[in-house]
């Protein structure tokens, strides 16, 4: 290449596309379960959502990019009128459209109506096997025959199904019963993957959290099955996701920050992670920018790109390109500072704080759950915005 | 399998994908991206056209490839293992 003149100069690779758009359409939702991603001041945005042209034009922008996988969650996706103008949208630019539910809200009408309008594909997300548990977690009675019964329809229209099981102390020792009725629902993916400890689930861990018995135990039972599956020539795939808590290096979180991994919230703010929220850091939103400007340019996707925001341990440790130092989200929870090795890393000085969750896992619950509702929101809005004041009041 | 006819698996999606500049595989939360001679092999999967026939029409447009027949074999099954394409009849 030597000899080339080129126009401008080319910046070091940093980063690719956004393969991944995750459109959080709201924050609404019927069911309340105590482990949801959602920032827990949800009730904060609850009145800004972006209408259906705003979206469409995310769509398209993202498409531009390079994205090619669109999921529609939320809260609930189905609350939204538009749905299926919003699918047909994506569909028609190419994208492989996932919608990701609870189920409820959802009938045989809106099925086969998205299916019309182009949708590949929907996950329906259950809280256990057991009916009284599932309904205990979501705080509702009518939730898990909803599900059984949108389930068998999603099926029965042609869809791939994905069925996600959200596992933690409650449920997981049932997870020969959940693997049972995936093959009875002929899923053709199963994620059983553990509480992730973030937002309300972080408020919740301890009543969540299973017992690293429990999870071996887990992990076995899922092997075997894995064995049988295949010995009976069923192609239903099963994921098992271990909580990061019982590792001793941390996850490569999203695999990094910015890397493939796009999220707008219902208000339209960009965030490289549906948890990243909750970070001290001023997010672009798609009302002020172009999501080129966004996800290239924009100080906040680019914060934590490369390794030179890296403090020790990380900086010098020779697996960091291997995890990037784990969760930036993880580290701002447990240490305050969001630069700070993710403590599950047992060469963080903080990794203490993961072995006494792991000590508190064995102790019988202490708490009640705090429920992912509008009324608990609104105490960490309160929260927020108290900080806020005292913040400008000592400016003044 | 020579004149059987391969289609894709309802799971998947295949489409060209301008960014990547191949063809791709699309399935729940996720993608293939393909090489080039696979993406040609199963450009040519419709449900309808038998193996045969795709080797045939695949020789006939690179006249210079010395007969492609081994290769589409070899993709089929392939294919099949990963559960891509499915026989429909014989």
């Amino acid at each position: 290449m030597s000899g080339s003149c080129t126009t401008k100069p080319t910046p070091p690779q940093t980063h690719g596309a956004p393969f991944w758009l995750l459109a959080e359409l709201t924050y609404r939702c019927p069911l309340q379960c105590p482990y949801c991603s959602n920032p827990k001041d949800f009730a904060g945005y609850t009145n800004r959502e972006l209408t259906t042209d705003q979206w469409i034009s995310v769509f398209e922008q993202a498409r531009k990019l390079g994205a090619v996988q669109l999921g529609f969650s939320g809260g609930e996706p189905l609350v939204r009128q538009d749905l299926s103008k919003l699918i047909s949208a994506a569909r028609g630019m190419g994208y492989y459209t996932n919608l990701i539910t609870s189920g409820v809200g959802l009938n045989e009408t809106k099925i086969e109506s998205f299916k019309k309008a182009g949708l590949d594909h929907i996950q329906v997300s259950f809280q256990a096997s057991d009916e009284s548990v599932n309904n205990m977690l979501a705080g509702s009675h009518k939730a898990f025959q909803q599900k059984l019964a949108m389930a068998k329809e999603v099926k029965a229209n042609g869809y791939p199904m994905v069925l996600n099981f959200v596992t933690h102390r409650h449920n997981i020792d049932k997870i020969d019963r959940i693997i049972e009725l995936c093959i009875e629902l002929q899923a053709d993916y199963v994620e059983l993957a553990t509480c992730q400890y973030y937002g309300w689930a972080f408020e919740n861990r301890q009543s969540l959290m299973p017992t690293k018995a429990q999870l071996e135990r887990a992990e076995a039972i899922t092997n075997q099955y894995r064995e049988k599956l295949i010995q009976e020539k069923n192609p239903m795939k099963l994921i098992f996701v271990t909580p990061d808590y019982y590792e001793e290096r941390p996850k490569a979180c999203m695999n990094g920050w910015g890397q493939i991994f796009l999220t707008v919230a219902p208000d339209g703010q960009a965030l490289p992670c549906h948890s990243a929220r909750m970070l001290p850091i001023e997010y672009p939103n798609v009302l002020d920018h172009s999501l080129e400007y966004i996800w290239n340019e924009s100080p906040g996707f680019n914060k934590f790109r490369g390794y030179s925001w890296m403090k020790e341990p990380c900086a010098s440790c020779d697996e960091k390109e291997k995890d990037f130092g784990g969760c930036r989200c993880q580290a701002y929870m447990l240490t305050g500072e969001a630069e700070n090795t993710d403590p599950v890393c047992a060469k963080s000085p903080e990794h203490k704080q993961i072995i006494a969750a792991r000590n508190e896992a064995e102790l019988p619950v202490q708490n009640k759950f705090i429920y992912r509702n509008e009324r608990n929101s609104k105490d960490y809005v309160t929260e927020n915005n108290l900080l806020i004041a005292t913040d400008s009041s000592l400016d003044e | 399998m020579i004149d059987q006819i391969p289609a894709l698996e309802t799971l998947f999606r295949f489409q060209w994908e301008e960014a990547q500049q191949a063809y791709v595989l699309l399935y729940p939360e996720g993608m293939v991206k393909l090489n080039g001679p696979a993406g040609e092999v199963l450009s040519m999967v419709d449900g309808q056209r038998t193996t045969q026939e795709i080797i045939h029409l695949l020789n006939e447009k690179y006249p210079d490839a010395g007969g492609v027949d081994n290769d589409v074999m070899e993709f089929m099954k392939e294919a099949q293992s990963q559960h891509w394409i499915r026989w429909i009849e014989s």
